[in-house]
């Protein structure tokens, strides 16, 4: 699905990089430790988060996640928007859980990485 | 709805704390991060992890939670698992990844 | 071509600099993407490293048309135990760190599956030295 797709299932808001909204994704990870997000080998994957600093986007950056959405309504400071900015990685805002998050998307047929 | 109905479906193996299988589920948290559990996690839920030191134990019985699930076929450590004993709550292993687990958990908790 | 870096220890406003400046480069010599993410990824994992457990460091690059090779010093404590510290989960970060998102014991083996070729040297009060080397062509035979 596109990323304004999966926004929207999320009850997101886009917060950076608005221009790449019809980008698709096909798969999601889940997590808050950097070291894991770095074993990702895949492409078009969505990294759903509750933790919000800049090494969230320095770590996907490296991955080559280009899309990120934190969850718990966590206020995405400006340094973690213009870093994203730099990468053209979205970013998107969701009111909702982690865990909820991941619920929807599971059940939208986003496919995990194993 | 009790973690004894749900273990197999999420393929859950049970590794410590026995005496909480039965434990009844509120609801489910996931994150990695020890302060956010404690800030937001909700009493009797489920809490998703890779974290496996003994930390996790002494974040869930302050929190009550119901059982603590570690991913991606992680296991808790030693200390882990003596706390996890003294205290009563259960931690599972899964062979499943965060997404997975709890897209399924998700689902099978709306659906009650 | 020859890059050095000096990073600042505990700074995590800037942790993750090096290795996103070096993953340019990368991709303006054309290596190939797959090569060039296991090197960045390594790269960064090393980087954090000095942040989160030293006193500062220097990161030197070398890039030549067979490899690219890193080498990471820092002053810090050092390790005491090298084959523990390997050891997937294995720990000594602090509570703030592992706030930050890091500290889960995945780096150092992290960068081991990444490397073709990777040394630590280190003991407790002389600080760490890692040596990691990758490949352009995955067969270094036919260089």
């Amino acid at each position: 699905m596109t990323i304004a797709e999966l926004t929207g299932i999320v009850n997101g808001r886009v917060i950076c990089c608005e221009d790449k909204l019809s980008t698709q994704v096909e798969y999601a990870f889940a997590s808050d430790l950097m070291s894991d997000v770095l074993t990702v080998e895949q492409e078009n994957i969505v990294l759903i988060t509750g933790l919000a600093n800049t090494q969230v986007i320095r770590t996907s950056e490296m991955s080559d996640i280009n899309c990120v959405v934190f969850g718990r309504d966590k206020k995405i400071g400006d340094q973690i928007i213009s870093l994203a900015k730099e990468n053209n990685m979205v970013l998107v805002e969701s009111p909702h859980s982690v865990f909820h998050i991941a619920g929807e998307l599971y059940k939208a047929g986003i496919k995990s990485i194993y | 709805m009790r973690i004894s109905d749900i273990a197999d479906s999420i393929d859950l193996k049970l590794v410590s704390g026995a005496n909480g299988f039965s434990n009844e589920i509120k609801g489910a948290y996931v994150s990695d991060l020890l302060s956010d559990v404690m800030g937001n996690a909700g009493e009797g839920y489920i809490w998703i992890t890779l974290q496996t030191h003994q930390n996790i134990i002494a974040v869930a019985a302050l929190k009550d939670l119901a059982a603590v699930i570690l991913v991606k076929g992680n296991m808790p450590d030693k200390d882990t698992i003596e706390k996890s004993n003294q205290e009563g709550i259960p931690v599972f292993s899964t062979q499943l990844d965060t997404f997975t687990v709890s897209g399924k958990l998700f689902n099978i908790l709306k659906k009650a | 071509m020859h890059l050095r870096f000096e990073i600042a220890g505990g700074d995590f406003t800037k942790a993750g600099n090096v290795a996103s400046a070096v993953k340019k480069v990368l991709r303006k010599l054309s290596i190939d993407q797959a090569i060039s993410k296991h090197i960045v990824i390594a790269l960064y994992e090393g980087e954090v490293n000095v942040v989160a457990h030293s006193y500062g460091g220097t990161i030197d690059v070398e890039i030549d048309n067979s490899m690219v090779r890193f080498t990471i010093t820092d002053t810090g404590p050092g390790i005491e135990d090298i084959e523990k510290a390997m050891e997937e989960g294995y720990s000594t970060a602090t509570p703030q760190v592992r706030e930050m998102g890091f500290g889960a014991g995945m780096g150092l083996s992290n960068m081991k599956k990444n490397s073709d070729s990777m040394s630590i040297s280190s003991a407790p009060g002389e600080g760490t030295k890692v040596e990691f080397i990758k490949y352009l062509s995955q067969n270094p035979d036919c260089n």
